[in-house]
């Protein structure tokens, strides 16, 4: 400790009050304390520095107290002095238990996460998620008392700003849950969740962001650029949720038009003149780059600052006018249709970046007059989401105020009530309306409009480093990469999806598997793309198996045959000469009249009835093929395999027989990443010696994962035409799989599952060989199901049972 | 003896010519080729055969097909009296008898055994045999059949028989052009042009999804019947969700993507 410079006698009291002796300390304490003294209360720098001295005092080092010495004041300014009590709680929790570590990540990420909450309920809330976390996940190993920190907590604060950036804390706890749930009993998985390295940790950050997501509304998009603009192309989301530092802009090339993942609803507060407000707006003027703020993706959203969307929408009245996501949505697309349309790509190279600048504003301009052209009320979108910078809000002296010319001028070309006075800027907006009053004008007339106006406004300042970017970022308009074509090779192009890398592996056979997404009953959600499913075709055996038992149960075949005949499809709808009808067949009756009449006996067969009767049912069997099918029946020497196999080959004998459309195929999974899929009879195959042979080959293993298997099933049989989907399971036990510990787990999946096939109009119906499926199966299937307790007679139901279904 | 007058089209129908089809149905007629007439709904088929019967000066007996009916339906039947019976000549015996324009409308509707007793009448022998009657009718020289089907919403299932389809001049019909379309709104309503072709913009965007969620996009009828809501003094807004939106879509995204066309065009 040199004490060679003076010291306030006051910082000194503060000094000893800290009672700290890490030279880490004295070396920013005057810099800590001057800000805290701006920012805390008397009692609160007591407070501040007690706590400080805990802190000090608690053996973990210098760094848990440097960085509570630089988070706090900032901190207390957003929540309140008053939550310190709140965290020190939570400090001590963590170091009565093994998560001492977590204490410095906690501390680092304080300020920032307190600046997002804004509230103390909103902070104990934050709290609360961390404390339950560390409760959950703090390991303990066969009745050991804790012993082992929790793997996910350091890596949960460490993320924590950026999380509450894009989640409400509601969201937040969710994500949380999601978490624990999940992967509390795999360390390094739960660590790859929580630092946000894991796929499905980004998925659900996704699903409990808020805001519209592409993905929701891209079919209404879809529609809207066919309908409106007979244009069409693919709609690739790039996500706003990771780059911090350069926010990515919409835009489109060969490979599809590029979105924003998410766009906030916007709030504008409208005011009751379209006129630019005279109130001095303080964050307007201040000349510095402003944040994030209008970019694309959302960033505090739900509470605009005042810099960023004070543009008033012309038509509203009072309260706040609210534009949906999927509005900011179709202006985007509306701006780039308007590029594809009527831009032509300009050489760049001879022009300097200002005049690029400027020829992009003039010709967005340019294409947004020619949409509005086409639908009126786009003027008031785009009005809306186009900033209104204030004719003064750049002092040219000391900032370069090309972006904010631009910016003005680019509201004044589209919004009649601009309410600027600039003399030059007031004659390039008449020259642009005249040049525009001829026609569609071209991008190389706009171009020299542009570059004359840039000429002619110039000023020395554009030069300075320090740029004038308030109000000046139109958010919905793409970033031009279309507009411009190089003659020599620039750098100045970069895409924002990495190339994918394709790294020499093993070689895939087969199909690549195809994911799906599992129900977890306990949180209410889907876990996204949680089940991989491979599909294969059936291995072969000897078709004529199947043939010989066909033949062995040939006098139930001859059965059958006579329930299929009346089950034929007639295509006749009208059923003449009938004794009772719904309605009279007017042209028998009169014969009939007419031979009564002349004294013949009268056919009293005068009415007609109708039936529509046409067959069109599209039909998938889907064999549970796991384990279990490899015991023997009760009461039979058979496997229930054996038995499956027979009533499956009459089965598809019988609906052969009827000509309905129908496929087989069997499953059976090894954990989530293997579910497979095993074709045996496609819709388009006839029930031939492939199929047979295929059929023949049946054999048992591993576990039932139903639910996926439904789902993947479904993808094949939603695609038939047909008026009615039925899908058959015939299983033999509960949905079980040896990674799934809950063993509601994957019954309430395969319930779930029923509930989207029924949404897509397909109807499902289980055959079950378990004597015990009164426990779980109506669960999962409500009423459609039956439960064949004598499983030897299976062959000679399964075809009964699915006439009667389809009768 | 059959009033042929009554069916005669007593005033001038409006219809837009849309490219030559007027001279050409006229050199059909000469001839007497039976003519089909193509196309979607609400596109003006019956207006214009309508209008040609008028311009023809010919009478015109037009029957809407349906499933139920039968060939008795359309060529006649016995019917009682109190002393016997009585044949009624059905709507195509009519026409040939009296040498009338015979419209079935719809034709794919009926079913193919019916359509078929309209095969002698279509081709060189011109005659329609009375089988119950024990007639064989010889065709007035005035007679001529015309068809209509409306070939985008049918399933396979209805289709007409090739053999009934190679007897037939056909025309085929779609929307008319922007300009013209807004013409014939303004015409048969008196709206003004400009509304006229905003509602056409509209008509235009939900015929863009056909085949992405709509079977058939906003009819040219539909057009006018929204036009007439505005002229009575509904809000053009809610007269085309009333008149164009809702009743052509019950899906959510189609429906919700043609209000937006909506707002963004009348601004």
């Amino acid at each position: 400790m040199t004490e060679t410079v003076y010291q306030h006698p006051l910082m000194a009291a503060y000094w000893r009050q800290l009672d700290t002796r890490f030279p880490q300390v004295e070396a920013v304490f005057d810099d800590v304390m001057a800000e805290a003294l701006a920012v805390l209360t008397r009692a609160g720098l007591d407070a501040y520095l007690e706590a400080g001295r805990v802190i000090g005092k608690l053996g973990r080092g210098v760094e848990p107290l440097l960085a509570f010495l630089e988070e706090w004041p900032s901190a207390a300014q957003a929540v309140g002095e008053s939550a310190l009590p709140a965290v020190m709680a939570l400090i001590q929790r963590l170091q009565k238990s093994p998560n001492g570590r977590a204490i410095t990540p906690f501390l680092q990420t304080l300020a920032p996460v307190a600046r997002r909450l804004q509230s103390e309920d909103q902070l104990q809330h934050y709290l609360d998620i961390a404390l339950d976390l560390k409760a959950r996940t703090t390991g303990s190993i066969h009745g050991h008392h804790t012993t082992f920190p929790s793997p996910g907590l350091p890596e949960f604060f460490a993320q924590a700003p950026g999380l509450l950036a894009q989640l409400s804390i509601a969201g937040l706890g969710n994500w949380v849950e999601y978490g624990i749930r999940n992967y509390r009993g795999h360390p390094e998985r739960q660590k790859d969740y929580f630092s946000l390295q894991s796929a499905d940790s980004r998925a659900v950050l996704q699903r409990e962001r808020h805001g519209t997501l592409l993905i929701d509304v891209e079919r209404k998009l879809d529609l809207y650029l066919r309908g409106l603009w007979q244009d069409h192309d693919h709609l690739v989301p790039y996500s706003t949720a990771f780059d911090e530092i350069r926010k990515p802009i919409p835009y489109y090339d060969k490979l599809g038009i590029r979105l924003p993942d998410v766009y906030d609803d916007l709030i504008l507060p409208s005011s009751p003149f379209p006129h630019p407000n005279p109130l001095p707006e303080g964050e307007g003027e201040k000349a510095e780059p402003k944040p994030i703020e209008r970019e694309a993706g959302g960033e505090g959203r739900t509470r605009p600052s005042p810099g960023a969307s004070h543009h008033p929408l012309p038509q509203a009245g009072e309260g706040k006018t609210v534009i949906s996501g999927l509005d900011r949505y179709r202006a985007a697309l509306a701006h780039i249709v308007g590029h594809r349309r009527w831009s032509d790509a300009q050489v760049a190279d001879n022009w300097s970046p200002f005049q690029r600048m400027a020829v992009e504003f003039f010709e967005d301009c340019r294409v947004e007059t020619l949409l509005i052209r086409a639908y009126p009320g786009l003027r008031k979108l785009f009005l809306a989401l186009h900033p209104k910078p204030l004719e003064t809000a750049c002092d040219p002296e000391t900032t370069s105020c090309l972006r904010h010319r631009m910016a003005m001028l680019s509201r004044a070309l589209l919004d009649p009530a601009h309410g600027y006075i600039d003399a030059d800027l007031l004659d390039t907006v008449q020259r642009f309306h005249a040049v525009m009053a001829h026609g569609e004008s071209s991008t190389k007339e706009i171009a020299a409009l542009a570059l004359n106006y840039v000429a002619k406004t110039r000023r020395q300042s554009d030069q300075f480093a320090r740029v004038h970017f308030a109000d000046t970022v139109v958010d919905y308009r793409d970033d031009n990469r279309q507009l411009w074509k190089f003659i020599e090779a620039g750098d100045e192009e970069d895409a924002f999806d990495e190339p994918r890398k394709i790294e020499p592996g093993e070689e895939i056979h087969g199909l690549p598997p195809r994911h799906y997404p599992e129900w977890d009953y306990a949180s209410q959600t889907y876990r996204p793309d949680w089940v991989s499913v491979y599909e294969a075709l059936h291995p072969h055996g000897n078709a004529a198996d199947i043939d010989r038992l066909l033949a062995k149960h040939g006098a139930l075949a001859k059965r059958l045959k006579k329930m299929l005949d009346l089950l034929k499809p007639q295509d006749k709808v009208r059923i003449r000469y009938q004794e009772e009808g719904s309605e009279l067949d007017l042209d028998v009756a009169l014969r009939a009249l007419i031979d009564f009449k002349g004294g013949a006996t009268p056919d009293p067969r005068i009415n007609m009835s109708h039936r529509t009767d046409g067959r069109d049912i599209a039909v998938m069997l889907l064999l549970d093929l796991s384990e279990s099918l490899n015991d023997k029946a009760a009461g039979s020497e058979q496997t229930i395999l054996e038995l499956s196999q027979e009533a499956v080959s009459l089965l598809a004998w019988a609906i052969e027989k009827l000509g309905d459309a129908f496929a087989i195929a069997g499953f059976h999974s090894n954990t989530r990443h293997d579910v497979r899929y095993l074709h045996i009879k496609g819709y388009g195959e006839a029930f031939d010696d492939d199929v047979k042979a295929r059929l023949a080959a049946m054999q048992a293993g591993w576990s039932t994962r139903m639910g996926a298997a439904m789902r993947h099933a479904a993808h094949t049989l939603g695609a038939r035409r047909a008026d009615k989907k039925l899908m058959l399971i015939l299983t033999d036990g509960r949905p079980s799989d040896v990674d799934a510990h809950d063993e509601r787990l994957l019954v309430e999946d395969a319930r779930q599952a029923v509930k989207e096939l029924d949404r897509d109009n397909i109807f499902t119906y289980c055959i079950s060989l378990d004597p015990k499926a009164d426990e779980y199966v109506s669960d999962i299937f409500g009423r459609q199901f039956s439960v064949i307790d004598r499983v030897e007679r299976l062959p000679e139901q399964l075809p009964q049972l699915f006439m009667a279904l389809t009768k | 003896m059959i009033d042929k007058d009554q069916y005669k089209v007593q005033q001038e129908p409006f219809y837009q010519q849309q490219k030559n089809e007027v001279a050409l149905y006229e050199a059909a007629y000469r001839n007497r080729l039976p003519v089909m007439v193509k196309g979607p709904t609400g596109c003006g088929k019956s207006r214009f055969v309508e209008y040609m019967a008028w311009k023809l000066g010919k009478p015109l007996i037009t029957v809407a097909c349906n499933e139920d009916m039968t060939a008795s339906d359309l060529v006649g039947r016995y019917l009682l009296e109190a002393n016997g019976t009585r044949w009624l000549d059905g709507p195509l015996t009519t026409a040939a008898r009296i040498g009338a324009i015979c419209y079935l409308d719809e034709i794919v509707e009926a079913r193919q055994d019916t359509t078929v007793v309209i095969h002698p009448l279509t081709d060189h022998r011109r005659t329609l045999p009375l089988d119950k009657k024990g007639e064989l009718i010889r065709a007035h020289p005035d007679f001529q059949l015309v068809i209509s089907y409306n070939p985008g919403y049918q399933t396979l299932m209805k289709d007409l028989k090739q053999s009934t389809k190679q007897r037939f001049t056909a025309f085929d019909f779609d929307y008319p052009d922007a300009a013209l379309e807004a013409q014939i709104v303004a015409q048969e309503t008196g709206m003004d042009e400009t509304v006229a072709a905003q509602l056409v913009k509209i008509g235009g965007v939900a015929r863009n999804l056909k085949g992405h969620g709509l079977d058939e996009g906003i009819s040219t009828r539909l057009l006018v019947y929204a036009a007439t809501l505005i002229k009575d003094g509904v809000a053009p807004a809610d007269a085309c969700r009333m008149a164009l939106v809702r009743p052509i879509t019950d899906d959510a995204d189609i429906r919700e993507t043609l209000d937006h066309a909506v707002d963004a065009t009348f601004a």
